[in-house]
């Protein structure tokens, strides 16, 4: 891998931000589709006994948004900027595939973290000021909070190199976020059985997903600059 | 080795861009193959062909965006191989055909972010230099997607200048301009020449490529020419004299055969006469001579134009003119 300039990589974050909060389209879907994943969480909390609660993890569920909303942004990355025509004039200047495709995934991050975190933030002081006292603390652990905190940035992240890569190979901006949010859900699904305790919610298993998906994010960073390839990008 | 006679200007440097039995292939299909040429420090060079023949993917190769298949060349003094890509990339600078520009982010974001991506220490001040060269200074904030055609390919040309590159490629850069924009276009080439910047030109307007290059090639997968073009005139086509007479001449063949320097003459309409000669200092006089004795009513005599376009018809499409290209190599 050749050296890394953070100076670069400022410019594709910084760059990429700007674009992000000016898309409308890009907005939506990340302002959309948390909702999606909030909704079961708020209903278990009105509506479940506290004894059913502390026999779940919904919580986990929520992992949902950093698995989906990541993968709408990334999508947008590569095949974005082929369909602008800005590729080619970025690849005529110094900077290198890893420095283009690390900007890229740490401004689709940022945005990802804050709406993951903002939900979750929101949906717990929802929970611990309107639900029953007894729902919100058989709800509210802490180990299930710690969890979100850790489990965020390194689903998202894999979610992100998912995005790009898929990015890097399709010809159109919507059949990319189709596919990204298909492929994304295999993450979610995980998510899912730890949240209905199918897949036991300890430290041992948090630790093994935790491994599991930093090696993942290796491999993803990659397996996306191995699909970038900017001479069939331009060519075709 | 580049064609012999090819007119490099001669400098005292090294070539700026310096090219030997390029290829590139893709797959079966050849975009271009057995390319050699030099380009001086400071010239002005076209880079003329059909669609299809190879011109873009030369430009992409000459800036590294693709690697050629065969040959090898110099690009701002740096060999084109993998390991230089960066070092090159930051001696030129690539205007591509379609402006690409982030068209949610203003032109002077748009700039700025290629500023980073160069790394510049100065980043307002070269901005605000690369504006003024192409008159843009109180369009910075504007949106890039609320411009024009003609004001974004200005855009484009000021990322392009943001480096204050040692050469210059610029892929058909008036195309889709209209006439006023393209002229604005001629005038900022015209001044970057002036500064000493090597400018490597594709275009498929061959007033333009007349006007402001000092040499032309015409490629068509392979290297069909390559030349001044007044060079390129006196290679491919015979000198030709126009006679123009106010009435027909009753017997033009006796006025035309066995004149000095006159080898073939023929009708060009009623009263116009095209003469193939070999040397016009000599044949002018001896036509004049000879029409005045024969008491024609001379409007004019004028050496026949050969445009760029009639070279180009020449080699590219040999059936307009009957006869194949001349090979440069």
């Amino acid at each position: 891998m050749s050296e890394i300039s953070l100076q670069r990589v400022r410019a594709v974050v910084g760059k990429e931000l700007r674009e992000y909060r000016r898309n409308r389209s890009l907005l939506a879907g990340m302002t959309i589709i948390p909702l999606v994943f909030v909704i079961t969480p708020l209903i278990q909390a009105f509506t479940a006994t506290p004894d059913d609660l502390r026999d779940g993890n919904w919580l986990v569920y929520m992992l949902g948004i950093p698995a989906v909303v990541p993968t709408v942004i990334a999508a947008y990355a590569v095949v974005g900027e082929r369909q602008q025509g800005t590729l080619e004039p970025v690849l005529t200047t110094p900077v290198s595939r890893d420095e283009l495709l690390l900007g890229k995934a740490l401004a689709a991050l940022a945005p990802s973290m804050v709406v993951a975190y903002a939900v979750f933030a929101l949906v717990v002081a929802v929970i611990d000021l309107f639900a029953n006292p007894s729902s919100a603390t058989a709800l509210l652990r802490g180990p299930t909070i710690l969890a979100q905190v850790v489990f965020t940035p390194l689903v998202a992240a894999w979610s992100i190199w998912i995005g790009i890569a898929i990015s890097a190979r399709a010809s159109d901006i919507r059949v990319a976020q189709q596919v990204g949010i298909l492929v994304s859900l295999p993450s979610f699904a995980v998510a899912l059985l730890v949240a209905l305790n199918v897949i036991p919610a300890n430290l041992t298993t948090a630790g093994l997903l935790a491994a599991a998906l930093v090696g993942l994010n290796v491999l993803g960073w990659k397996v996306s600059a191995s699909l970038f390839d900017p001479e069939r990008l331009i060519t075709t | 080795m580049p064609p012999e006679n090819d007119g490099v200007p001669k400098r005292c440097c090294s070539p700026a861009v310096s090219v030997d039995g390029l290829g590139k292939r893709f797959g079966d299909r050849t975009a271009f193959e057995d390319v050699s040429f030099e380009v001086a420090p400071g010239e002005v060079f076209g880079f003329l062909g059909p669609n299809g023949a190879g011109k873009t993917t030369m430009v992409r190769t000459l800036g590294t965006l693709l690697a050629p298949t065969a040959g090898s060349a110099t690009v701002a003094g740096l060999a084109l191989e993998p390991d230089n890509g960066v070092r090159i990339r930051r001696r030129i600078a690539i205007m591509p055909e379609s402006p690409g520009l982030y068209t949610r982010l203003s032109v002077a974001e748009n700039l700025a972010y290629f500023a980073g991506l160069y790394e510049m220490s100065d980043p307002a001040g070269r901005i605000g230099k690369a504006l003024a060269a192409v008159s843009l200074t109180d369009r910075a904030n504007d949106l890039c997607g609320a411009l024009s055609k003609g004001l974004r390919q200005r855009v484009s040309l000021a990322r392009a200048l943001l480096t204050e590159p040692q050469v210059l490629f610029l892929d058909e850069p008036t195309a889709g301009l209209d006439p006023v924009a393209a002229h604005d276009v001629h005038g900022l080439l015209d001044r970057l020449r002036d500064r000493g910047v090597t400018v490597f030109l594709t275009t498929h307007r061959l007033e333009e490529a007349e006007r402001l290059c000092d040499r032309v090639a015409i490629l068509n997968t392979t290297l069909r020419v390559i030349g001044r073009p007044d060079e390129l005139r006196d290679r491919l086509f015979a000198k030709t004299l126009l006679v123009t007479t106010r009435h027909r001449l009753d017997q033009p063949d006796l006025v035309f055969t066995g004149l000095p320097g006159v080898q073939t003459w023929r009708n060009e309409g009623p009263n116009h006469y095209l003469l193939t000669v070999t040397d016009l200092t000599l044949a002018a006089p001896a036509v004049t001579r000879a029409l005045v004795a024969a008491e024609a009513d001379v409007l004019s005599i004028s050496e026949a134009p050969h445009t760029l376009e009639d070279i180009y018809l020449h080699l590219i499409d040999p059936t307009t003119t009957g006869t194949d290209g001349e090979e440069a190599r």
